[in-house]
């Protein structure tokens, strides 16, 4: 035998002992904890069951900013994650990364995986997506804002538990009626105190909270939420406050236990609040749409959804992105978006996954699923209620709350109050653009 | 006769130094220079496009009005925190050095509280203080005050500067009790026979020869304030209502993290870095002058 059968023979060997291609890790980060964090390991399991080329990796990686931040970190360092799971209003900061990421809809083309944009509901993918309907991101878990409310409580204060308060006039009625019959802290409340009071107020009343379409046209976006609309809507909060017909919950959602513990028998809050009202509420409840204002023509025209969407990071081989195309894939299926949505609560993305839905009769008994959907597709979504694409929203949210505590403290008018977040937020916007046009 | 030990040459003594010098170099100057070096850049979140734009960030971070309400709050916070932690660990030290049964008992559940992280502190006070759940929080409303700290910036303060007081005493007790127990008794056995009352002898040996310590806490305690309340201010306030709470180390961390604001934000470190470096160098330039270490 020569030298070169022998070496013929090893690299046979060599070729048979290992496996047609070694199995590519896709690394997921994301900022899910409890019960989310176990869709999420369910997810990436069943992916990694149903196929051998790919091994999605999931890893918490803390909220969603230090998600956001660590993502960003690593990008810096060299070594980013395959997928990032950023929250909605990380969404113009993310964009705006250029050769940081890679855009959904490029990802799929060049994987030559199978896509059809128009197979998604545009009220979700429309925030992620550019004006030519060019996906950015992969919408992931969505929710939006609805009204929740206990209907025990409205018994006993001699309303109809099956009619709740469609228009705010009727929320600030009953809240009056529920404060005075056993709920003296509380008549009505909201958890992400701008979310809902400035951008889906401004969503659903289809009046702009900024120029350029919300920013989905540009970074030049200049903030317009000191309309009459928003001054009236924040006048009659600091007004209600004093009795607490109205009383303040915070920034965020940590003020959500105040409706499952009894005392705030109106809660306004994502749809997603859904797990935590069915595990610790110990009274009937129900969610209906948010409130609004019947004077304002056109009103109620749709909300915007919350949540987060994967965004894909550059810097990876090609096969890497065949298993994230794959990954995507595997996600949009009907029946895996049936099974997220009646099982975690967060919004299908896809239309057949929708209908589906419906037509199993699933929200017969599970209506307060549905709410969100009936509020996002109410209309077909206008400049105003398409989205938002806002340079450093983070910050900026902190700002207009700011001032809208000043209000509700009683230091500020509400005029003065809006008018210089929108002045604040502005600055922001500059900071932005000129960070980003460089 | 002196005990003196000498070094033959250089050698020994550098590598003896050089472990200190190494980590002062990789954790402060290393990481110091950095940030000096950044607040002359204006950069976006990812790094990928960066100007030099030298002193624009300083300019425009003096410009703004919200940065002298924070320099307003630390001031006011550092003020509140250090003498409240200071002058109870002052008190609770004088009473446990006292020859009282259970003595150990108090000292070690006093010193407890220091074992505990700023956030977790931060926690405790915020679930005992929380508007509508909160043990304290329903004693005061029975008794009929409007405890809201989402909304009053006053209660807001107040219980970050409880949160942030308890969690330091713990600190400041321990080297005022260590102070006590280093004063010799008979210096007291000779003041009492002259017939001096407790309280004078407090204020005339007690307080002066414990000055170092309380000079050296004063240094440890206003850093405390400056950098280590941040977990607290967190966890509590996340600085509201309206910026009420919002000291500059908090501020850093906004315009930073949450803005990706990275220049303006390291603009504000360095000016921080300056104002504690300013304060430390006072404090040693004049007060310790009139510190008695005997």
């Amino acid at each position: 035998m020569s030298i070169r059968h022998l070496l013929t023979a090893a690299a046979v060997t060599v070729g048979l002992a290992t496996p047609a291609a070694a199995q590519i890790e896709i690394q997921w980060w994301h900022a899910m904890t409890g019960a989310n964090n176990q869709v999420i390991v369910n997810l990436a399991e069943a992916f990694n069951a149903a196929q051998k080329d790919y091994k999605v990796v999931p890893t918490y990686k803390g909220s969603y900013a230090d998600t956001m931040n660590a993502g960003i970190a690593a990008f810096r360092a060299g070594n980013a994650p395959h997928i990032m799971q950023v929250f909605e209003v990380g969404t113009a900061t993310m964009m705006s990364a250029g050769r940081a990421i890679k855009p959904v809809h490029v990802l799929m083309k060049e994987a030559g995986e199978k896509f059809d944009p128009a197979a998604y509901l545009p009220t979700i993918t429309g925030y992620y997506s550019t004006l030519k309907g060019e996906m950015l991101s992969f919408p992931f878990n969505s929710s939006s804002a609805v009204m929740w409310y206990n209907k025990d409580s409205f018994r006993k204060a001699g309303l109809d538990p099956a009619k709740p308060p469609r228009t705010w006039p009727e929320v600030f009625e009953a809240a009056k009626k529920l404060r005075a019959n056993g709920h003296p802290e509380c008549g009505f409340s909201n958890a992400w105190v701008t979310w809902l009071n400035l951008e889906q107020l401004s969503a659903w009343h289809n009046v702009p909270l900024a120029t350029k379409a919300n920013g989905m046209e540009g970074f030049d976006t200049v903030l317009q939420f000191n309309s009459p609309l928003h001054v009236k809507h924040l006048q009659t909060l600091v007004d209600l406050v004093k009795d607490k017909t109205y009383s303040y919950s915070g920034r965020t959602n940590t003020g959500e236990g105040r409706f499952t513990s009894g005392e705030c028998p109106i809660f306004m809050t994502s749809s997603a609040f859904f797990g935590n009202v069915r595990a610790n509420a110990k009274f009937d409840f129900g969610n209906a749409p948010l409130p609004y204002y019947p004077d304002v023509s056109g009103a109620p025209q749709n909300t915007i959804i919350g949540g987060a969407s994967l965004w894909v990071m550059t810097g990876k081989k090609a096969e890497d992105y065949k298993g994230v195309a794959k990954f995507f894939s595997f996600l949009s299926e009907t029946d895996r978006q049936v099974d997220l949505h009646t099982k975690s609560g967060y919004l299908p993305i896809t239309k057949a996954a929708y209908e589906k839905i419906k037509a199993s009769g699933f929200y017969k008994n599970a209506p307060y699923l549905e709410t969100p959907l009936i509020e996002l597709t109410n209309k077909p979504p206008t400049a105003n209620s398409r989205g938002l694409r806002l340079g450093n929203m983070v910050q900026m949210r902190d700002m207009w709350a700011e001032e809208i505590e000043a209000a509700l403290a009683g230091k500020k008018t509400a005029k003065q109050a809006l008018d210089d977040a929108v002045s604040r937020g502005n600055d922001v916007l500059r900071q932005f653009e000129r960070t980003i046009a460089k | 006769m002196e005990k003196r030990v000498t070094f033959g040459g250089w050698t020994w003594p550098l590598l003896l130094l050089a472990p200190q010098v190494l980590v002062t170099l990789v954790f402060f100057y290393w990481p110091a220079s950095q940030a000096v070096w950044q607040s002359f850049l204006l950069e976006d979140a990812f790094g990928l496009k960066t100007e030099f734009v030298w002193f624009t960030n300083y300019i425009e971070l003096f410009q703004n009005r919200d940065y002298y309400a924070s320099m307003g709050v630390t001031a006011l916070f550092a003020a509140l925190v250090t003498t409240l932690s200071l002058s109870i660990a002052l008190f609770l030290a004088t009473q446990a050095d006292k020859h009282i049964s259970g003595a150990a008992v108090y000292k070690t559940l006093l010193i407890w509280p220091y074992a505990v992280a700023p956030a977790v502190a931060g926690v405790l006070w915020l679930f005992m203080f929380q508007p509508s759940l909160g043990i304290v929080a329903q004693g005061l409303r029975r008794m009929g005050i409007a405890w809201d700290p989402l909304l009053n910036g006053t209660h807001a303060m107040t219980l970050v500067v409880m949160a942030a007081t308890w969690k330091q005493i713990s600190y400041n007790f321990l080297f005022f009790l260590a102070g006590l127990q280093s004063i010799p008794k008979s210096v007291y056995e000779a003041a009492a026979i002259d017939g001096a009352r407790p309280l004078r002898r407090f204020w005339t040996i007690t307080f002066p020869l414990l000055s170092p310590t309380a000079f050296f806490l004063l240094v440890v305690n206003i850093v405390y304030v400056f950098f280590d309340t941040f977990g607290i201010i967190d966890s509590v306030t996340g600085g509201g209502p309206s910026k009420a709470t919002e000291t500059l180390v908090y501020k850093v961390y906004q315009d930073g993290k949450l803005g990706a604001n990275l220049g303006g934000s390291a603009a504000q470190s360095v000016v921080l870095m300056v104002i504690v470096v300013a304060l430390t160098a006072v404090q040693f330039r004049y007060i310790d002058r009139r510190v008695n270490y005997k």
